[in-house]
């Protein structure tokens, strides 16, 4: 399938499926790796997106069961936050976000 | 992975030191290494890292290793056939006073005795180097554009996946559980999966490495290393080119920025640390207003920048904050190489390379002082001064 360089697991860090496989087809099948040498998950969104779909594509490879492939580890804050509102120096961005 | 059941050389620990030794062990052409990790490779400390890699020390001892250590960093991407993102980036270290600015000349001086070029810099200079530094806060800076930082997580897999090549098997979620010793010499090594059997074992556990001694049957002050809790945040990426080099105005709380070298976004660290346990590596929210006080004081433009990420470590500390580098006396073939107290990643190609040497030889090339990291000198109440201790 040659639009897997096209297929993008990891919108953050523009991480494609084909990147994914290629890792996996080397033996890099522990996810914390795959995570680390991807930066999947890095990103502004935490790995919400993107890491159900790298599970599901590392339990299709190598024949374990989603559920044994355990998620790397959530890192706060939840959602990005800028340096000003938490050291009390600003507001909320929420207008920035909404614009 | 079937697990060998006799091993001529077994390393307790999967971090970067670890697999340093091994891979070096390795290219020395010793066959049947193992590196036993408990969890996955790179887990413990070295993927908790800030990335840098400086010779800006205070110390002789630790000066002519680290100015070492940057000789082998610059060939190690060849090295490893894969691409560990070393950069040149420098370390900027900045003083906020008279007093400071001579205590910076004096370790400068001591810094190019031994072949580093660090320079004392004007704030002017500082900011060309540093666009967005709040340059203004600061008198002068100890700039030496021979510092750095690489990917801790490259490093590891390309060590890694050298050694491997070389023939070491590398064991992740295999813990060791004891260590067999009779007569003062080692007889294996019992991990969750088995026992292998082996005269020589490497101690490269690091804040762990005091449960690997009592293992043996050693004290667990005999090199007492404590699990002290670092933090770092991280923001987005922001532009390349920002905060390249590590930039610590020490008397800042010892705070520092620095560039991630491989996605641009801001590590922040500051000297808010806490002894604590060993399965204490939970961020704290004290943490992120401390440290983003000090990182927008340094760079006041990150106000604007959204932090992303925060995580913990440990700095396995020893009273001197320099690490246990040897062979441990008590017991024939038995080594340790822990305690890096901070400074485990950027030291490991050359204390790898160290460690292997003198378990095949007996001896090493690489400039390393071995009485200066005695793993002995606690035991005698002997400290060294203590390793300037920073990113």
């Amino acid at each position: 399938m040659s639009d897997k360089k096209n297929i993008i697991i990891c919108r953050c860090n523009e991480v494609t499926q084909e990147e994914i496989e290629a890792l996996i087809d080397q033996g890099v099948t522990d996810i914390e790796m795959l995570k680390r040498l991807l930066r999947i998950g890095m990103g502004p969104c935490q790995g919400r997106t993107c890491l159900p779909m790298v599970v599901s594509i590392l339990a299709r490879k190598t024949g374990k069961k989603p559920d044994e492939i355990k998620l790397p580890a959530t890192r706060i804050p939840v959602r990005p936050v800028p340096a000003g509102v938490l050291v009390g120096e600003m507001e909320s961005d929420e207008n920035e976000e909404q614009s | 992975m079937r697990m060998k059941s006799r091993a001529e050389v077994v390393i307790i620990g999967g971090g970067v030191i670890g697999l340093s030794i091994a891979y070096h062990l390795g290219k020395l052409g010793v066959e049947d290494v193992v590196v036993l990790e408990k969890n996955y490779i790179g887990s413990g400390s070295t993927f908790r890292c800030a990335s840098g890699i400086r010779a800006q020390f205070t110390d002789e001892a630790n000066i002519k290793l680290q100015k070492y250590n940057i000789e082998r960093w610059k060939r190690l991407s060849d090295e490893l056939e894969h691409d560990i993102n070393f950069k040149q980036s420098g370390y900027l270290f900045l003083a906020t006073s008279e007093e400071e600015v001579e205590v910076f000349k004096k370790n400068i001086k001591l810094q190019n005795k031994f072949g580093v070029p660090t320079r004392l810099i004007t704030p002017e200079e500082a900011k060309e180097i540093v666009p967005p530094l709040n340059a203004e806060a600061f008198l002068a800076g100890a700039w030496n554009p021979e510092d750095g930082k690489a990917s801790p997580f490259h490093v590891v897999y390309g060590f890694a996946k050298k050694a491997k090549e070389f023939g070491v098997e590398i064991y992740e979620y295999t813990p060791a559980v004891d260590i067999i010793v009779e007569n003062c010499e080692i007889k294996g090594v019992k991990t969750e999966r088995g026992m292998i059997e082996t005269e020589t074992v490497v101690n490269a556990a690091n804040v762990w490495a005091p449960i690997i001694n009592e293992m043996a049957g050693l004290s667990r002050d005999f090199v007492p290393i404590k699990p002290y809790k670092h933090q770092l945040v991280k923001t987005e990426p922001i532009a390349p080119g920002q905060i390249e080099p590590l930039t610590c105005p020490p008397a800042w709380n010892d705070s520092y920025v620095i560039q991630d070298g491989e996605d641009g976004g801001v590590l922040c660290g500051t000297g808010l640390e806490k002894l604590t346990h060993l399965d204490d590596v939970q961020p704290t929210y004290d943490f992120m207003r401390e440290v983003l006080k000090w990182a927008t004081k340094i760079i006041p433009a990150l106000k604007y920048v959204h932090v992303i990420r925060q995580w913990a470590g440990f700095y396995a500390k020893t009273p001197d904050s320099n690490p246990a580098i040897g062979k441990i006396n008590y017991i024939d073939g038995f080594y340790i190489a822990a305690g890096f107290s901070g400074h485990g990643f950027m030291m490991a190609p050359g204390v790898g390379e160290a460690i292997a040497e003198l378990i095949v030889k007996g001896k090493s090339k690489v400039p390393l002082d071995w009485d200066w990291y005695d793993p002995h000198r606690f035991e005698r109440g002997e400290l060294r001064s203590a390793a300037f201790q920073i990113g």
